[in-house]
């Protein structure tokens, strides 16, 4: 009896507490509305089918508890019984599969029209790149990447000299614009995710990874690491700005190009040039050593 | 126990010949001399296995070759890890709700308890307790076997595990501490700076999983070969007790899935010792190029969950399969749907070899397999859903004791439906993309392998320790472990499910100046007090087994009235060859309760058609 009641009561909390919790999603901010909406579906049926279940155990419990001499059935199999469970559990399962596989081919489709952005990541921070006016992506390659060519960008690809870079943990991205984000790592694994556009990829060394999403609120965002990278995981933070058209491109106009940072290393390198001259052929040589 | 020599002889000295001598009736032992055309059951066709009788205390104690024995080391060995996975979790539980309160606690000792409480749980405590544990003990006895096959291999593999804890163990205390590098062990950050226990650490961990792999392979073998090959007289496969289907299945697919672990270990110890490049690509790491190139971290993920995947069904196939039998027997029913049972079971073991990249749907993998994968993910639901069904059906109009037993069970029903749904949210490919990486997986994983596992652990412990020990345990005790431990867990990991909607990510040390965690602090909170009572609540079962052992009440044959082989040794515990002078001869399945016109609510499996014709019990 007690038993039965107890059961009850929990399942009861269960529900209450999924209708009155304080913590639920953070409001979205990007276009992955249907992502939400697909939970709310799985929590409907799966829901439903949990609160039934159990409800049918507590039921057994208060009718079938232990009584000498009760007279119990003796029916090994039910074969329609079964039948008709297994197709109705398919029906469900399907139901719930349809909308995830269909937003998830969106997921993979990117949009002709996307921004890509270079997410660049290390331990343990992040750096981003946009492409320039001819709207490519230079080629990179981690060998590359030194004090004056912080991306590994290849200096003979033409794509990359108007690339701009933002070297800094903060990104602003254009409010109702498509972005693919093109993600990057240099040493282990990461992840780049803003719970508020509710999408994330990990960054894997040695390949590029991608997805996209097109943020529709304007404000600031907090970015995670979501992959776990060693010690200094939990403090790779960094930060998204979402902005107007009209402030996107005061910021964007505002940012440095790899020309521009070729031509400020050369005058450096014309002011100190001795020094700078000695650093950068030990750095080379370094590399040499190492590979 | 002192008298396990005296009747050694009396079924070693059967020859092949005599069996076959022996005429049909004579082995039924039906006593009356002339049993009915009915009850015959085909001679066995090969002699008996000798057995190697213990003479000494080594022999008896430690280095045994009776599988009862190996079984309670194996458990014990297991329960041993798996305190101090509990303590590791409390250590982990207390930065994560009062952070700072515990100076010692730094971000690298976090990542080394976040590893290595999820590596020992997983491995070392559950797979050993459930396949080296329950596995050892129950199957010759279910099956109605003097022993397991090859009882010196099957010494050899506790010993063999005994060895890689102590390994595993010996990682806490060499320079740089354990592994920190998650329990996946992802590549690259496992073996280069950065990570804690990077050196010694992370050697020590995959030389200690490969012994496992090595010594489990042992064991495995014994498990399989023993049911397929050493099943008593008329116990056919459909007759088996679910449990041994359970861990059947379950030992097969461990057998196909530890090698792709045992593979990825020796391939990152080569990465790590010699400077090869399988799971490394070109890295740079403070201004220089490491010397590592061209390999692949995403080939490990494959690996490892092509071996972690099935490692999940290792786990649950036979927790599945105890709990019918537990289910079954105190609901005074018969398991319903039996055959769809097994073939769920089989069903799903086959399945769980095609799901494995459903970890890895924002791995960087290909995206187009997300549509294979989500797919197969979902489908294994169906006969999973089948089997729920089918529990909560054999407790529907059966006559159902409320001990704890069945408490637990109850306990296990709740947790694991609600898991398996929350499963449902994330092998769904696009519902996993915000879920993943959150502690909506913690919560997941907790309630569906964890504690859903453990209740039916604990009913098994409940159960079957009357069998063991001899004695039974104090009802009132279990009631009170029983319902602080299912409360207690159900707090921790219900709600943790909502930290994962807020967007709170897995593995971070600590998180409170994020903007949105503001509101979950109060909830961190509860949750580590609720997993510090849960832990200390299992002191309950400690204190119980000492008052019992000491004061109990001593154990009837057969307390609980069940069908199965077990329950009908010739001494209560068993002795060494289980059965006295002759093996049971089976006649029917394990679950024939409340057969109509049958004048108890139990028919063992050695009861004979004869014995039973006027009762209306179904063909089996």
């Amino acid at each position: 009896m007690h038993v039965g009641i107890i059961f009850f009561l929990i399942i009861l909390g269960s529900v209450l507490f999924h209708i009155f919790t304080p913590w639920y999603w953070t409001d979205i901010a990007s276009n992955w509305q249907g992502m939400d909406d697909t939970i709310t579906l799985t929590f409907w049926i799966g829901g439903g089918v949990f609160v039934a279940v159990c409800l049918f155990m507590i039921y057994c419990l208060f009718k079938f508890s232990y009584k000498e001499g009760r007279k119990v059935e003796y029916k090994p199999e039910d074969k329609k019984l079964e039948k008709i469970l297994t197709w109705a559990t398919t029906l469900g399962i399907a139901a719930l599969l349809a909308p995830g596989l269909i937003i998830w081919n969106q997921y993979v489709n990117v949009p002709k029209n996307a921004l890509e952005v270079d997410v660049m990541a290390w331990q343990w921070g992040w750096q981003y790149r946009l492409p320039g006016e001819d709207g490519k992506l230079g080629t990179t390659k981690v060998t590359n990447i030194n004090d004056e060519n912080p991306f590994g960008i290849n200096v003979d690809d033409p794509f990359g000299r108007d690339d701009i870079l933002v070297q800094s943990d903060y990104i602003n991205l254009e409010n109702n614009k498509p972005v693919k984000i093109l993600l990057r790592s240099v040493d282990v694994l990461h992840n780049w995710y803003v719970p508020q556009f509710r999408s994330k990829m990990d960054a894997v060394p040695g390949i590029v990874t991608f997805y996209w999403f097109e943020p529709n609120k304007i404000g600031e965002y907090e970015v995670l690491c979501a992959e776990y990278c060693g010690v200094g995981h939990y403090a790779m933070r960094g930060g998204v700005e979402v902005q107007s058209t009209k402030d996107y491109n005061v910021w964007l106009s505002e940012q440095e190009t790899f020309q521009d940072l070729i031509a400020k290393n050369e005058t450096l390198e014309f002011e100190d040039n001795k020094l700078a001259k000695n650093n950068n052929i030990n750095l080379k040589q370094d590399i040499y050593k190492e590979e | 126990m002192s008298d396990e020599h005296e009747n050694k002889s009396g079924y070693q000295a059967q020859s092949s010949e005599t069996i076959h001598a022996q005429s049909s009736e004579a082995i039924t032992g039906s006593g009356s001399g002339i049993a009915p055309d009915m009850d015959y059951v085909r001679p066995a066709e090969l002699p008996e296995q000798d057995l190697y009788h213990p003479h000494s205390f080594i022999e008896k104690w430690v280095f045994c070759q009776d599988a009862k024995v190996i079984g309670v080391q194996y458990f014990l060995t297991a329960v041993f890890t798996g305190i101090v996975g509990l303590i590791l979790s409390w250590l982990m539980r207390l930065q994560l709700g009062f952070p700072g309160l515990a100076g010692f606690i730094t971000a690298e000792h976090y990542y080394q308890f976040v590893t290595m409480h999820g590596m020992i749980m997983v491995v070392y405590f559950l797979t050993a307790l459930f396949l080296g544990g329950f596995g050892n003990y129950l199957i010759p006895l279910m099956v109605g076997a003097r022993d397991m096959v090859f009882p010196y291999v099957n010494m050899l593999s506790f010993w063999m595990f005994f060895v890689a804890v102590v390994v595993l163990m010996a990682s806490f205390f060499v320079p740089g501490g354990p592994t920190g590098a998650g329990w996946t062990l992802y590549p690259p950050q496992t073996i280069l700076e950065g990570t804690p226990g990077h050196g010694w650490g992370i050697l020590l961990m995959l030389i200690s999983l490969s012994l496992f792999v090595i010594g489990f392979t042992m064991g495995g073998l014994n498990y399989m070969i023993t049911i397929l090959q050493a099943r008593t007289r008329g116990m056919t496969l459909m007759r088996m007790p679910l449990t041994v289907w359970g861990i059947f299945t379950a030992t097969v697919l461990a057998m196909l899935a530890f090698p792709a672990l045992l593979v990825s270990s020796i391939m990152m110890t080569l990465d790590k010792l010699l400077g090869t490049s399988f799971f490394m690509p070109t890295i740079l790491k403070a201004g220089e190029v490491l010397e590592y190139g061209g390999g692949s971290p995403i080939l490990f993920q494959h690996l490892f969950w092509f071996f972690g995947h099935p490692e999940v069904y290792i786990v649950a196939l036979p927790a599945f399969g105890i709990v019918s039998d537990l289910i079954s027997v105190h609901a005074r029913k018969n398991i319903f749907g039996y055959r769809m049972m097994v073939w769920a079971i089989v069903g799903i073991g086959a399945l769980s070899f095609f799901v494995w990249a459903h970890h890895m749907y924002v791995s960087g993998m290909n995206p187009w397999f997300g549509f294979f994968f989500a797919s197969t993910t979902l489908i294994i639901a169906v006969p999973t859903a089948m089997k729920v069904y089918n529990w909560i059906l054999t407790l529907w109009r059966g006559n159902i004791r409320i001990n704890t037993v069945m408490l637990w069970c109850l306990g296990f029903i709740v947790t694991f439906v609600n898991g398996g749904i929350t499963g449902i949210f994330l092998g769904n490919v696009s519902v996993d993309v915000p879920l993943s990486d959150t502690y909506f997986v913690v919560a997941h994983f907790h309630m569906v392998m964890g504690i859903a596992p453990l209740m039916v652990i604990m009913g098994a412990i409940y159960h079957w320790f009357p069998l063991v020990a001899g004695k039974m345990l104090n009802e009132k005790l279990g009631k009170w472990h029983f319902w602080i431990t299912f409360l207690g867990a159900y707090s921790i990991y219900f709600p943790m499910h909502y930290l994962g909607f807020i967007g709170v990510p897995r593995r971070y040390y600590e998180m409170y100046d994020s903007p949105y965690m503001t509101s979950g602090v109060g909830l961190n909170e509860f949750i580590s007090t609720a997993a510090f009572i849960v832990g200390a609540a299992q002191l309950f079962l400690v204190f119980n087994i000492i008052k019992t052992m000491k004061t109990g009440k001593k154990a009837e044959q057969n307390p609980w009235k069940a069908n199965s082989l077990e329950w009908y040794t010739s001494t209560v515990p068993p002795e060494h060859g289980n059965f006295g002078d002759r093996l049971p001869v089976v006649h029917r399945w394990p679950y024939d309760y409340n057969v109509p016109g049958a004048e108890q609510d139990y028919l063992p499996q050695t009861a004979a058609p004869s014995e039973v014709a006027h009762t209306e019990v179904e063909k089996t």
